[in-house]
């Protein structure tokens, strides 16, 4: 028999096997896409604009059911299911008619808690997510940065161990992206999430994955994408400003190549 | 090319109401040197001593008309919402209805006005009813439109969430459609005074409008003059009641008002 530890290092946290996916029903997007994301693992699935990656997401989050593959969420099959994983958008999709501790609490409050007991449960955590004194203030009075933030704080209270992120930072201006960043690879492991990124941006892969899965493909012109190559990214131990390394810049050349 | 500075408050104020005496400057003193023959127009003086002659009748029948107005809205605004709901949830509804409503439109009030009085008798019946079909159609619109209005994404990651569909309509729908339907609620405020008003023309014993159809018959125009302020009074007002029920319904506006103000 295994213990739970044992057990856990085995079974990936999320993984995806052989999915293949369609808008219709006929014109195939992507296909035969395998990736595993190791539990309290960060991956990235990077590919260009237009490869199928939001497809895969949708279908990841159980939003849409596969022509063919399976979605597995600790090893249990998930395929088709919303609702178990969580999930985070480039646009932070705050509810602008709802203060941020309520944004933040929506999924606790959806779920069937009451708001007063959401808020209870959510406020300790605002200022590990640098959102201290922004409880009761309005989306729109938050930097992009904050509302970001405000964001994965929502993500997190949905109480998913598996966080799912569409090009979770680029809309944010360069200095505040790359800050946000290494806040959030620091968070995660700190709260052991597994997250899978998906994102055009290779230096938003590098930056926070472990591991790269990269597609490519044309599904527009009739070719659907495939994960053609999976990169490790190795970070210097202490290292502090990771961007400026060798190991980085190895994983961004290896990446590029393969995306051609 | 640069936008204008924003006009000081005090000018935002002086400017209309300076404009408006100047008018009632000029409009008095041509009836008053005999310019403009009095029984075809009369002063502004004796509109309102006409408004303070006949201030309690005018009261009595305002009141009537607004009552008629104010059901009439309710009944409106409860109608459009159901309307607006069943066009969101089921497309062939919305494709079914969507030009009929929009031709409803382009039938005169006053057209219909007459049938509703044959059909309905003299009571306040057929006034609430105008008044419904005039108000209905701003508010279904607004709020259809307000619904659809809502960000897709947004929905998508509430059914990660596990929310159900009333939960989508609570949280995202409803107030993403708040804005226009306030909007909406506007126009169909200003309509709803007007529309009482019609209906009682044709028919009826109590009502500005009844009040309107003696007044005229009887070639007080002076009174006609204050009962047609007292129409407009009644109109602002409801428009004004509107804004604030949104000030108070839409609180997040404010602070997205501060910030593009700043």
């Amino acid at each position: 028999m295994t213990t739970a530890g044992e057990k856990n290092a085995q079974v990936p946290a999320l993984s995806a096997e052989g999915l293949t996916l369609s808008w219709d029903g006929e014109h195939v997007v992507v296909a035969d896409v395998t990736v595993d994301v190791a539990p309290g693992e960060v991956c990235c699935l990077v590919g260009r604009s237009g490869c199928g990656k939001t497809t895969i997401l949708h279908a990841l989050a159980g939003l849409t059911t596969p022509v063919s593959g399976r979605v597995l969420l600790h090893g249990e099959d998930v395929t088709g299911r919303p609702g178990r994983v969580s999930y985070m958008l480039q646009k932070d999709l705050l509810l602008p008619s709802r203060r941020i501790i309520d944004n933040v609490c929506l999924p606790l409050v959806l779920a069937g808690m009451r708001r007063d007991e959401a808020r209870a449960k959510a406020a300790p955590f605002f200022e590990r997510f640098g959102l201290a004194g922004s409880e009761l203030k309005w989306p729109s009075e938050l930097s992009g940065g904050m509302r970001q933030r405000a964001a994965f704080l929502r993500t997190y209270l949905m109480g998913a161990d598996v966080t799912l992120l569409d090009e979770p930072f680029s809309a944010l201006d360069a200095l505040t992206r790359t800050e946000v960043r290494q806040w959030f690879v620091g968070v995660a492991a700190e709260l052991g999430l597994s997250a899978l990124v998906i994102t055009h941006d290779v230096d938003e892969a590098v930056s926070m994955a472990s591991r790269i899965y990269v597609l490519a493909g044309a599904p527009a012109a009739g070719e659907p994408s495939h994960v053609i190559g999976e990169v490790a990214v190795t970070r210097p131990a202490g290292e502090r400003s990771f961007e400026l390394t060798d190991e980085y810049l190895a994983a961004k050349r290896q990446v590029m190549a393969l995306l051609g | 090319m640069a936008s204008r500075p924003e006009p000081s408050r005090a000018r935002r104020v002086l400017a209309p109401l300076v404009a408006v005496v100047a008018l009632l400057v000029i409009w008095e003193a041509l009836v008053d040197v005999g310019v403009i023959p009095s029984f075809m127009l009369p002063a502004p003086s004796q509109v309102v001593m006409a408004l303070a002659e006949d201030a309690p009748l005018l009261l009595e029948h305002s009141l009537v008309t607004l009552g008629e107005a104010a059901a009439g809205l309710a009944g409106g605004v409860a109608l459009g919402f159901a309307f607006a709901l069943l066009m969101d949830r089921f497309e062939t509804f919305y494709l079914a209805f969507e030009p009929l409503m929009t031709i409803s439109q382009t039938i005169p009030t006053i057209a219909i006005a007459p049938l509703l009085v044959l059909w309905l008798g003299y009571g306040a019946l057929p006034k609430v009813v105008l008044v419904i079909v005039t108000t209905f159609f701003p508010v279904t619109v607004s709020l259809a439109s307000g619904f659809r209005s809502v960000d897709p994404d947004v929905v998508d990651l509430m059914r990660t969430m596990n929310a159900s569909r009333w939960q989508i309509f609570r949280y995202a729908k409803l107030p993403a459609a708040a804005d226009q339907f306030f909007s909406g609620l506007k126009i169909s405020a200003t309509y709803a005074i007007v529309g009482a008003v019609i209906a009682e023309w044709l028919g009826g014993s109590v009502g500005l409008g009844v009040y309107m159809t003696r007044v005229r018959k009887s070639f007080s125009y002076d009174r006609l003059f204050a009962s047609i302020i007292i129409i407009s009074i009644l109109s602002l007002g409801l428009m004004k009641l509107v804004e604030l029920a949104q000030r108070a319904g839409m609180p997040w506006k404010r602070a997205e008002r501060n910030k593009n103000e700043r």
